[in-house]
């Protein structure tokens, strides 16, 4: 059953949770954390996708050249474009949380459902 | 090597799936922790170094933020009733969602050979055109160095934007009345 696609399978499995999480909770600390974890599950994916079978970093030392990370190594290119969306998610994470912290101040509820009662 | 990811991938969806259902916030904001460190030890086994320390890093930063956002407010969750509808379109969507997915997945190249058209030609040069031995230091560094700028920008504006949301209020106090004039001044 470990075939090489149920890794993929079991990766989107993870970001369906953040997709329930954010649909089906009320709490708004709750469909933060879906947010976070669908950007988990897609810098994952990612990652898998660029990933060579027994393939080592692509860094170079004294032992490792050029030539045998372009025949050995992993794909650097996701890699590179993974740390800058860690970054921005991290970014997104402090904006979601201050917006979650002022809209507590003002309704005094983390409850979704009941600052929509309450607005107006 | 596949069966310590597929460990590690169950390993992160039960954390999940605690974080999402558990009812004290403080104990989801840790599970939500608990997948992330998983997150990195997964990037680590993928052969990507460089992303698994900025995500360690990351991740301690997002759990201060998110125990932060907790802590100050009653921990408990507030459903008390069970949301039916939601609950039925969230499910819906996951099902539908993962049932598209597996069908994409047909167009892809089976796991473990990637396609590395762009890459190889990184990997090959990185040493000598940029003077990086970390290929990836070489990518967002020089090949893709508008890439970071744009991403240092992003981020620029997000704490600006997090900065100007939490201000309890402007310096000035409310009642106070205007005493300087700025821009065109009629009289």
């Amino acid at each position: 059953m470990l075939s090489h696609t149920s890794l993929y399978i079991l990766d989107m499995a993870l970001m369906g949770m953040g997709v329930y999480a954010l649909i089906a909770k009320r709490h708004i600390i709750k469909k933060i954390i879906g947010v976070v974890t669908m950007e988990y599950a897609i810098n994952l994916f990612l990652i898998l996708v660029g990933y060579r079978a027994g393939g080592i970093a692509p860094i170079e030392d004294a032992q490792i050249s050029a030539a045998d990370l372009a025949a050995r190594a992993v794909d650097p290119l996701p890699q590179a474009l993974v740390l800058t969306s860690i970054v921005i998610g991290l970014g997104t994470l402090a904006l979601m949380a201050s917006l979650a912290i002022k809209l507590y101040e003002k309704y005094k509820t983390f409850d979704m459902s009941e600052i929509n009662r309450l607005r107006g | 090597m596949i069966a310590i990811f597929h460990v590690l991938l169950f390993f992160m969806i039960i954390g999940s799936a605690v974080a999402i259902e558990t009812k004290n916030m403080l104990s989801a904001v840790i599970a939500v922790g608990a997948v992330g460190f998983g997150v990195s030890l997964l990037f680590l086994f993928l052969g990507a170094p460089d992303i698994a320390i900025t995500q360690v890093i990351v991740e301690i930063l997002s759990l201060i933020i998110l125990i932060r956002a907790t802590t100050f407010a009653d921990n408990r969750a507030v459903e008390r009733k069970i949301d039916s509808f939601a609950t039925i379109t969230g499910l819906f969507f996951l099902g539908f969602f993962v049932m598209a997915t597996v069908w994409a997945f047909s167009d892809l190249t089976p796991f473990g050979e990637p396609l590395m058209v762009v890459s190889q030609r990184y990997l090959a040069g990185s040493s000598a055109e940029t003077g990086a031995v970390n290929v990836v230091a070489g990518v967002i560094l020089d090949y893709r160095a508008y890439d970071t700028l744009g991403e240092a920008m992003v981020l620029f504006t997000s704490v600006l934007g997090a900065f100007v949301i939490l201000r309890r209020r402007g310096k000035k106090p409310l009642d106070e009345a205007d005493t300087e004039q700025f821009g065109i001044i009629s009289d």
